[in-house]
C-alpha cells in the first residue's frame, strides 16, 4: 500500500447560497486548497468530485461545475453521484496504483433551493416506500425511537450530544449552529420536528463545498509540514430496507471501522478525535457505539466532533468529505496525532465509510 | 465578489418544477405484492429458511440469492417504531397529520412502512396493534392502503373527496399487476447567480452582457462569473453588441418539449456576438433555412418594448444582416485562434 | 509506457437483451440479469465478489436518487463496498475504469461492475432536456448539440454526404449478428437509411441511436484470478480518462483535445504506436453516425480529414474490413445510456476472448473500447488483449 496523505483542504458552509452558483462557490475553494500547497491544476494527476443532480434539479449539473477546476488542458477526472468522501476514496485508490502522485477531490451541495427532507425520499424503495414520501426527518425519527426504546440511550443523553456539538462548534466559521452555553434543558425545550427528534437533534442543513488535496509518499512531505496520512480507509453498505436491518446498530459502520483498523494497525478507540457524519443525535450515538468510540460521552478519551460535527452544519453530498477535512485539520494543526473521520450515505446510516488518519 | 450595477433588493427568481409520472414495471415479486394490495391482501416473500419479508424482498440480503416464494400475511400487526408527521408532506397520500410507522404484520418477520391513522401523537405507541384500512377503489399500489388504524376501532375513515374505506379488502379478479405509476414532483426555488442577475436585468434594457477573463481577456456570454478554462473568477462585465455571426448551426425537425410556439423545422445556431469569444444557442430566422451558413452575420430581433422582461427570451430570434460573411476558418470557435491570442 | 499496478483480467461479461421497454422486470431484476450472466461467465458466485461499482446516467431517468442504495441487496453487496459513478454518457466506460482501479490498486481481487438504464420508466428526451428558467429552450436533445459539430466536420473534410448513412447501415447490419442488440432491422436497405426523415440536419432518424432499457456487467479479477480462469479472459493493457470544459474560446469541438490526449495515453500504456495496424477491432461510442469517421481521426486510427475514407472503402466493416468498428451494432443499435459505455468495453473484451459469437472478428487479439459523454468532453478508453500485457 502506498502512503497517501491529506495535505490541504478548504471548506465553506453557510445556511443558504442564494446568489452563488456551484461553480462560483467552488472556484475560490479549489484555488484555496491548491494554493495552500503551491499547486496548479497542471500538478494534479487525478481529479474526482461528488455531487447530486437532484439537489440542482438539473440532469448533468456536475458538468457545469467542472468549469471551476480549469479543465483545460484536459485533465484525468471522474465523478461519483455520492458524497465527496467516496470521491476521495476513488482518488485514494487511484493513487495506490502508482501512476499519479497528487489528487484533487471536491464536493458541494446546494440543497436550499429545494426541500431537502422531501428530496431524500426519492432515495427509498421506489415501489413500496418512496410513493409514501417519507421525508428524511421522519425516517431518522423512526430510528431514534427504536434507539430510545431499546434502553441504549435516554433523551437527555441525546440532548447532551446536541449540546456537545453546539459548544464544540463555537469558533468554527463553517458551523451553522454554535452556542457556548447551551444546556440539555435548552435542547429539550426546543420544538419537536419529527417525534422524538427536536430541532437540535437534527443536523443543521447547510449549503457549501469542500476540497481536499491528497498526495502520495514523499510528495506529501514536500508539499506540507505535517502530512496527515490515511492509514486505513474502508466503506461498506447494509441492506436497504428499513425493516430488514437493525437500525440501532449501523453494522456497516462497525465493519468498515474494523477493516480500516486492520489496515491502519490501530483501532477507532485509539484516536484522539473523531468526526462523525450523522443526520441526528441518535445516529451520532449509534455510530460512536458501532465504531467503538464509547457511546454518548467521550468515556474512552476520544473527543467526538470537535468541530461540532455534521450536526453543526450538514452540507448534503459534502458532509462526509468535510468530516475528513476537519479531522485532518485537527491533526495537521497539532491538536491530535490520530483521528477518525466517518462518512455516511443512505437512510438511517445504510452506507458508511471510516477513515483512520495519523499525523507525520 | 461580483459588481452589481444597480442594487435591487428582490433577486430574480423562478419556480422550477421537475415532475414526471414515472411508470415502473414491477417484475414478478413486486408485482405479486401490488396484485395483493389490489386484492386487499398483504403479500410477502418467503426465504428458504422460512423468513418472511414484507414488503417482499426480491433478493435475500444475506446471500444475494433470489427469493421467489410469495406468501400472504395478516393485514393486522404491531407498530415497532413510529413518528408523527405534522404537517403531512407534499406529494404524500395524507392530507392531515398522521403517524408514520414500521408495522410488522402477523406472519411477517420484517416490518413495513406506512401511515397510522389516529388523531394525535398521543394516540401513538410502540407495541400498539393496528389493522389495514383499504381504499375502496384499488389499483395495485402502496396507496391502496390508506394506512393503518388501531385494531378494533371503527374504521370508517373519512377520506378526501368523501371517499370511504374498508377494513377488509374484497378480492378483485383480474390480471396480475405488472406496473405501477409513481409520479414524482419536486419544486425548486431557482435563483440565478449574482452575475446572471445582472445579465438578465440588462437584457430588460436590451443590453447583452458578457464576462471578461482576467487571465487572457476572453469574453464569455452568458456571464457565469468564472473563466472555465482557467478556473478563476471573472468579475468584469462588458457590454456586447447585439450583432454577431453564426458560428455553427443545425436545422432541427423535432419539436422541443414545452416549445409548441416553435414550428419545425427551425434553425438553432451558436451565436457568436461581436466582442464575445464563445457562442450561445439561439434561434435563427428571417431567411430560408437553406441560406443559413457558418459565418453568416446576424443581428438580434427583439420583442416589442412592452414585452421585454429580465430574460434572454427578449430576443425572439437572430436574423441575417446581409453583410459579408465571416470566413469559415475564422467563424465560431475558430475565431479565437484566428485572433492570434496567447493560448491559440 | 506500460501500466502500473496489478494486472487486471475480464473474467466474465453479462448483458441483457436491449429493447425499448423491459416491461417484464423491476430495476433490480434488470441489473441482476446482467450481473448473474457475468457471474456465470466468470464461474463466480456473489460470495466471490469483493466490491461492486455501478454506473448510470442521471437519476432523473428512473426517478430514483442514488440507486446503489436501493440496489445493494439485489447486487449481493450487503456487507461489501459499493460505488456509483456518474460521468454523463461516458459513464459505462468510466465505471469499468473505476472497477479496474480497485484491482490495479490491489484493493480487491474480484469486482463486479455494472452499467444500466431503465429509461422507459420516464422518457429520454424529457430527462435530457429538463427546463432551466431564464434561458432559451432551444435544444431538442443530444442530436441538436452534436449535429452542428458534424456539419463542421463535413465541411472541413469534404466527406461525401452519405458517409453517415453508410455507417448507420453498417452498424444496423452488424447488429443482426448480435442477439442482445436492440435494433434488429433485417429488412433495412441502404436507400431506406438515406430516405429516412431528417431530425437535426444533417442527422437523419436512421442515423440516430435508439432509446433502450438494458444492463451490462463484467467481473474483473486480479492476475491470479485471470490465471486460474478455465475459460478465456481478456487482459487490460491500458486505461485512460480525460475531461475538458465544454465551451471555451478556441475549442476544437470536432476532435476535442481531451479525446486526443486520452487516446494517446491509453495507446502509450498499451505499448501501441500504430493503432490502425495493431488494434484488431474497435468498439467506439457512436450515437450519431458521423461520429465514426470523426472518432477514427481523433483517436489516431486515421489522419485528419481522412476518417471518412475508411468508412467508404469498407475498412470498418466486420466482413472484409481491416479495422472492424462496432461489430456489436454499437450505440446506434442499442443505447441504454448508463450502460452503453460499458457495452463498448465489454464487447472489446468479448472479441479478444473469442466469445463474440456471430459478430466475432476472427483472430482478434487486441481490442479498443471507447466511451464519451457530455458535450463531447468526457472520455474513457481501454485496450484489452488476449495475452497478458
Amino acid at each position: 500500500m502506498r502512503e497517501v496523505a491529506v495535505v490541504s483542504s478548504a471548506i465553506h458552509q453557510v445556511k443558504a447560497l442564494t446568489l452563488t452558483t456551484d461553480v462560483q462557490l467552488m472556484v475560490p475553494l479549489i484555488n484555496e486548497a491548491r494554493d495552500a500547497v503551491g499547486l496548479t491544476q497542471a500538478d494534479i494527476g487525478f481529479t474526482c468530485s461528488g455531487s447530486s443532480d437532484f439537489l440542482a434539479g438539473q440532469g448533468f449539473s456536475f458538468v457545469q461545475t467542472l468549469d471551476a477546476v480549469g479543465a483545460f488542458p484536459p485533465i484525468a477526472e471522474s465523478h461519483v453521484e455520492m458524497d465527496g468522501a467516496f470521491a476521495l476514496y476513488e482518488a485514494w485508490v487511484k493513487l495506490q496504483i502508482g501512476e499519479v502522485d497528487i489528487a484533487l477531490v471536491y464536493s458541494y451541495g446546494k440543497s436550499s433551493p429545494g426541500s431537502r427532507r422531501d428530496v431524500l425520499a426519492v432515495q427509498l424503495d421506489p415501489y413500496a416506500v418512496a410513493p409514501l414520501w417519507p421525508d428524511a426527518h421522519s425516517v431518522a425519527a423512526l430510528q431514534a425511537r427504536l434507539l430510545l426504546e431499546s434502553g441504549a440511550v435516554t433523551v437527555e443523553e441525546l440532548a447532551a450530544i446536541a449540546v456537545r456539538s453546539q459548544r464544540n462548534a463555537v469558533g468554527n466559521p463553517n458551523a451553522l449552529r454554535a452556542s457556548p452555553d447551551i444546556t440539555v434543558d435548552d435542547v429539550l425545550a426546543g420544538a419537536v420536528v419529527a417525534d422524538p427528534l427536536r430541532a437540535s437533534d437534527l443536523a443543521a442543513e447547510a449549503d457549501g463545498g469542500c476540497v481536499v488535496v491528497l498526495a502520495a509518499g514523499d510528495r506529501a512531505r514536500d508539499l506540507c509540514e505535517r502530512p496527515v496520512w490515511i492509514r486505513g480507509i474502508d466503506h461498506r453498505i447494509d441492506a436497504h430496507g428499513l425493516g430488514v436491518r437493525d437500525l440501532t446498530l449501523a453494522a456497516s459502520a462497525a465493519l468498515a471501522a474494523g477493516k480500516a483498523a486492520e489496515r491502519a494497525g490501530f483501532a477507532a478507540d485509539a484516536v484522539d478525535v473523531a468526526e462523525l457524519h450523522a443526520a441526528s443525535t441518535a445516529q451520532a450515538h449509534v455510530l460512536a457505539t458501532a465504531m467503538g468510540l464509547g457511546g454518548t460521552t467521550s468515556g474512552n478519551g476520544v473527543r467526538i466532533d470537535p468541530s461540532g460535527g455534521s450536526l453543526a452544519a450538514d452540507t448534503l453530498m459534502a458532509a462526509g468529505l468535510v468530516r475528513i477535512a476537519e479531522a485532518a485539520r485537527w491533526v495537521s494543526g497539532g491538536d491530535a496525532d490520530r483521528a477518525l473521520a466517518h462518512a455516511s450515505s443512505g437512510p438511517c446510516l445504510q452506507q458508511n465509510m471510516v477513515c483512520l488518519l495519523e499525523g507525520e | 465578489m461580483v459588481t452589481v450595477g444597480s442594487v435591487d433588493p428582490a433577486p430574480l427568481r423562478a419556480d422550477l418544477v421537475i415532475e414526471y409520472p414515472f411508470t415502473r414495471t414491477t417484475g414478478p415479486v413486486v408485482g405479486a405484492f401490488m396484485t395483493g394490495l389490489r386484492d386487499g391482501r398483504i403479500v410477502g416473500s418467503r426465504r428458504a429458511d422460512g423468513r418472511v419479508f414484507v414488503p417482499p424482498a426480491e433478493v435475500d440480503p444475506e446471500t444475494g440469492d433470489a427469493i421467489v416464494d410469495m406468501v400472504e400475511v395478516s393485514s393486522a400487526g404491531v407498530v415497532e417504531t413510529w413518528t408523527w408527521v405534522d404537517p403531512p408532506r407534499p406529494g404524500s397520500p395524507w392530507e392531515v397529520p398522521h403517524g408514520l410507522a414500521l408495522i410488522r404484520m402477523d406472519g411477517a418477520d420484517t416490518p413495513m412502512l406506512h401511515g397510522v391513522l389516529v388523531d394525535s401523537v398521543d394516540d401513538m405507541a410502540t407495541g400498539m396493534r393496528v389493522e389495514a384500512v383499504w381504499r375502496d377503489e384499488r389499483v395495485g399500489h402502496i396507496t391502496d392502503l390508506v394506512g393503518f388504524a388501531p385494531e378494533g376501532t371503527d374504521t370508517k375513515v373519512e377520506l378526501a373527496a368523501g371517499e370511504t374505506a374498508l377494513t377488509v379488502g374484497a378480492a378483485v379478479a383480474g390480471e396480475p399487476v405488472r406496473s405501477i405509476r409513481t409520479p414524482i414532483r419536486l419544486e425548486y426555488d431557482f435563483i440565478p447567480s449574482a452575475a446572471a442577475q445582472e445579465y438578465l436585468r440588462a437584457y430588460a434594457d436590451k443590453r447583452i452582457l458578457g464576462n471578461r477573463s482576467p487571465v487572457d481577456g476572453a469574453v464569455f456570454v452568458p456571464p457565469r462569473g468564472v473563466d472555465p478554462r482557467h478556473g478563476v473568477e471573472a468579475t468584469e462585465m462588458v457590454d456586447l453588441a447585439d450583432t454577431g455571426h453564426v458560428g455553427n448551426f443545425c436545422v432541427t425537425h423535432l419539436p422541443i418539449p414545452g416549445r409548441s410556439d416553435l414550428p419545425t423545422p427551425y434553425v438553432s445556431a451558436w451565436i457568436h456576438l461581436d466582442g464575445a469569444d464563445i457562442g450561445f444557442l439561439g434561434l435563427v430566422s428571417g431567411c430560408d433555412l437553406d441560406d443559413v451558413r457558418i459565418g453568416m452575420r446576424v443581428r438580434a430581433v427583439w420583442k416589442p418594448d412592452d414585452e421585454l422582461g429580465a430574460t434572454a427570451e427578449n430576443v425572439r430570434y437572430w436574423e441575417p444582416t446581409g453583410e459579408p460573411d465571416v470566413p469559415v476558418e475564422q467563424a465560431g470557435n475558430q475565431a479565437w485562434s484566428a485572433k492570434g491570442s496567447p493560448d491559440a | 509506457m506500460g501500466t502500473l499496478g496489478e494486472r487486471t483480467a475480464v473474467l466474465g461479461v453479462g448483458q441483457t437483451k436491449y429493447q425499448s421497454t423491459r416491461g417484464d422486470v423491476s430495476i433490480a431484476g434488470l441489473v441482476r440479469e446482467a450481473g448473474l450472466r457475468a457471474l456465470e461467465d466468470a464461474a463466480c458466485t456473489w460470495a466471490d465478489i469483493d466490491a461492486v461499482v455501478i454506473g448510470k446516467a442521471p437519476d432523473f431517468f428512473e426517478g430514483l436518487m442514488m440507486p446503489e442504495l436501493f440496489l445493494a441487496d439485489a447486487l449481493g453487496c450487503v456487507g461489501k463496498p459499493i460505488l456509483r459513478v456518474h460521468t454523463a454518457g461516458s459513464v459505462g466506460g468510466s465505471t469499468a475504469l473505476v472497477a479496474a482501479s480497485l484491482i490495479q490498486g490491489r484493493i480487491h481481487r474480484r469486482v463486479l461492475t455494472i452499467g444500466f438504464e431503465k429509461q422507459s420508466e420516464s422518457n429520454a428526451t424529457w430527462a435530457l432536456s429538463l427546463p432551466q428558467p431564464f434561458s432559451v429552450s432551444i435544444n431538442a436533445g443530444a442530436g441538436g448539440y452534436f449535429s452542428p459539430i458534424i456539419r463542421r466536420y463535413m465541411a472541413r473534410s469534404g466527406a461525401p454526404e452519405l458517409i453517415g448513412c453508410m455507417v448507420a447501415f453498417k452498424d444496423r447490419q452488424q447488429a443482426l449478428r448480435n442477439p442482445y442488440a436492440h435494433l434488429h432491422q433485417a429488412d433495412l436497405t441502404f436507400d431506406q437509411v438515406v430516405e429516412a426523415p431528417m431530425l437535426w440536419d444533417p442527422i437523419r432518424f436512421s442515423e440516430t441511436c435508439p432509446s433502450s432499457d438494458g444492463a451490462c456487467a463484467m467481473v474483473l479479477g486480479d492476475e491470479a484470478a485471470g490465471d486460474a480462469a478455465e475459460g478465456p479472459v481478456a487482459w487490460v493493457h491500458g486505461t485512460a480518462m480525460r475531461s475538458e470544459a465544454n465551451n471555451f474560446p478556441g475549442r476544437d469541438e470536432v476532435s476535442p483535445q481531451a479525446s486526443r490526449d486520452c487516446a494517446a495515453e491509453v495507446f502509450d500504456k498499451a505499448g501501441i504506436t500504430d493503432p490502425r495496424s495493431e488494434i484488431d477491432v474497435v468498439e467506439m461510442y457512436v450515437p450519431f453516425s458521423w461520429y465514426e469517421p470523426m472518432w477514427l481521426e481523433s483517436l489516431g486510427f486515421a489522419e485528419r480529414d481522412r476518417g471518412w475514407r475508411m468508412v467508404e472503402d469498407g475498412s470498418t466493416n466486420l466482413d472484409g474490413g481491416d479495422l472492424p468498428v462496432n461489430c456489436s451494432g454499437g450505440v446506434l443499435s442499442s443505447n441504454p445510456i448508463g450502460a452503453s459505455g460499458m457495452i463498448r468495453f465489454a464487447e472489446a473484451a468479448l472479441q479478444v476472448r473469442g466469445m463474440a459469437g456471430n459478430h466475432q472478428v476472427e483472430g482478434a487479439r487486441r481490442a479498443f473500447g471507447h466511451a464519451y459523454g457530455g458535450g463531447a468532453q468526457y472520455f474513457a478508453m481501454w485496450v484489452v488483449g488476449a495475452d497478458k500485457p
